[in-house]
């Protein structure tokens, strides 16, 4: 059990699964991902014991999305954690096979729902050794009528609760991105009759201007490090890469194409740009070195329009939406390219820290929803938010 | 079956006796959890403030002055095609007329910005009024439909807007009186999820900016 657990790291590195490019029409523009994802790894059974209302609801919720499988009555468990939530959250987590005691914590401070957060958290760091992104929150936007036209951006938990809107500006915004180890947004706004892209310190209250240039200025993505951003902006004559200070000082020009780029995403590592752009008058997704340099085809076959990557944390691999007929596919591909595969319907992936959750949205019933999908097991959850239509979303980091 | 029954009765037993129903075991460590901390909202007044000159716009009910570009002078534009050569304080205060070309108004193929031979009649009206009018200039919106993602939309609609100003920039329209801006697939025209919506929908708008009076 434990060892197949522990293989989650080399998710990518089984390519059991293969991409077929399958032609539907006559040129190869057309060719689509047609490899599901299955899951490699089977979830973790484990049982509760001595919990109730939020505190267990909370529990459940963080433990399936993390990729542990709630069971009770006759299927045997490979963890228990029997606790209480009587005033404080606390719990002891058992191996349920080998009798071992992993902890046994307690929580004071905050609310039921943080501490519960914090338990869940404590749970996925013993039994898999990576930290938990339950006591993680997210920035995404919200429209109340439709998926078009104004919105706000909003700022929740990772599971919804707590939604905030950060402003009231009632125009067009876009793009949310947490800039990491800062308490600060930067985002896509139309306030000024202007695609601009401002900076939100989520502490004072105070925005200022990153790029307000003739033309639009679009789609910014702070870097790993939080010192810089890179951005689509158009001042050039056409959309291209730029990467810039994170207060929009220092800009510099990356791409010079005469094509469309979109959707820039930052390297772990902080070196690479990977967008959206056409090659050959194929949509791909390329990279590009920070330092400039030669645009990079990431792979050969994305499918029909890849957009919005996202690289995850660990560097291994780059989500992102593919298009099939009115609909999007979430999307994996090795970093270093190779074959792509269908994770599930939706659009505008993003990682989380420990680089197996992805949030993203998806269209349940004609609204816009936010959703968790954990790669390794696949277990996937809806984001229980009824404020409107919510995209775009970005985990805090 | 029984013995996984038998395994749960003991492991119950054995926390139970460790944790106690109901009180903390004393070795228990706890873990104070932080409160939540307070975030603060700007208001619809609220200005925006410039990062390089530490200019702050005044803000006042119901409306924000444009902030200035805090760098708008650290960087020259330069790329294939022409960079804009206009900032947008030079529209700033221009009054925006949007029926004045509204029978000009473009359309495209998916996914592409080529500027059609069909449509060449209605820029090239659009570059003769501006030529006779050169106290005006001109607002470029450039729009997608539905399909692909948002910020592909926004991308490829500025892409639209920047291939009718190099249209116009070649009719021979001064390059500093002509902006663009993308509204991606954020304002269709027709609400529809079929090709005749679709192509409706995948537009360059211009509109007319009357000078100050």
């Amino acid at each position: 059990m434990k060892p197949a657990f522990f293989m989650i790291r080399s998710l990518l590195a089984t390519t059991v699964l293969v991409c077929l490019a399958a032609a539907l029409g006559a040129d190869d523009e057309h060719l689509t991902i047609t490899a599901e994802a299955t899951a490699t790894q089977p979830p973790i059974p484990i049982t509760l014991v001595g919990y109730t209302g939020e505190a267990e609801s909370v529990l459940r919720f963080d433990l399936y999305v993390a990729g542990f499988k709630l069971v009770g009555g006759n299927e045997s468990p490979q963890y228990e954690l029997k606790g209480a939530n009587n005033g404080q959250v606390e719990g002891r987590l058992t191996d349920a096979i080998n009798k071992t005691v992993k902890f046994a914590k307690a929580f004071s401070g905050g609310t039921t729902r943080s501490q519960a957060h914090a338990l869940a958290d404590a749970v996925v760091q013993a039994v898999t050794g990576v930290a938990g992104i339950a006591g993680g929150k997210i920035a995404f936007k919200v429209q109340r009528n439709g998926t078009t036209g104004p919105g706000e951006v909003y700022v929740a938990d990772y599971d919804g609760h707590n939604a905030t809107a950060v402003t009231h500006d009632n125009a067009i915004v876009a793009d949310p991105c947490w800039i990491p180890g800062r308490r600060a947004l930067i985002y896509n706004t139309y306030k000024f009759g202007n695609p601009d892209i401002i900076m939100h310190d989520l502490s004072t209250g105070a925005r200022s201007v990153v790029a307000r240039y003739a033309g639009s200025n679009i789609s910014p993505a702070a870097s790993p490090d939080g010192r810089h951003v890179a951005m689509i902006l158009s001042k050039g004559g056409s959309p291209d890469v730029y990467v810039a200070n994170i207060d929009g000082s220092g800009l510099r020009q990356l791409t010079h194409t005469p094509e469309d780029e979109s959707s820039p995403c930052w390297s772990p590592d902080g070196r690479w740009i990977c967008f959206a752009t056409r090659m050959e008058h194929r949509r791909v997704l390329a990279k590009i070195s920070v330092d400039g340099g030669a645009v990079r085809r990431i792979t050969a076959n994305l499918g029909i329009n890849p957009t919005e990557p996202d690289w995850s944390p660990d560097g291994k691999q780059i989500a992102f939406t593919s298009q099939a007929g009115k609909y999007f596919r979430i999307c994996v591909v090795p970093a270093q390219g190779g074959d792509a595969r269908i994770l599930a319907d939706g659009q505008d992936p993003a990682w989380a820290a420990n680089s197996r959750t992805l949030i993203f949205n998806r269209m349940v019933g004609g609204r816009s929803v936010l959703s968790l999908l954990d790669v390794p097991t696949k277990q996937n959850k809806d984001v229980p938010l009824t404020i409107g239509n919510c995209s775009q979303p970005s985990w805090a980091k | 079956m029984k013995r996984a029954t038998f395994l749960s009765y003991l492991v119950a037993g054995t926390v139970l006796t460790l944790v106690g129903a109901g009180c903390k075991h004393p070795q228990t460590p706890v873990t104070p959890i932080p409160a939540a901390k307070t975030i603060r909202v700007p208001g619809p007044s609220n200005p925006v403030v410039n990062n390089a000159g530490g200019n702050v716009n005044p803000g006042t009910a119901g409306t924000v002055a444009p902030p200035e570009n805090p760098n708008a002078n650290q960087v020259k534009n330069v790329a294939a095609g022409g960079g804009q050569e206009g900032s947008l304080a030079d529209i700033e205060g221009m009054t925006p007329d949007t029926n004045h070309f509204a029978g000009q108004t473009v359309h495209f193929d998916f996914d592409s910005f080529v500027v059609k031979t069909s449509e060449h009649a209605n820029v090239e009206a659009v570059g003769d009024e501006l030529k006779a009018k050169p106290e005006d200039k001109l607002m470029i919106d450039g729009h997608c439909d539905e399909r692909g993602t948002e910020e592909y939309n926004r991308a490829l609609g500025e892409r639209r807007a920047l291939a009718l100003r190099e249209y116009l920039v070649r009719y021979g329209v001064a390059p500093d009186r002509v902006f663009t801006r993308s509204f991606g697939k954020d304002m269709p025209v027709d609400p529809g999820h079929n090709e005749d919506a679709w192509a409706k929908n995948r537009r360059g708008e211009f509109i007319l900016l009357l000078p100050k009076q």
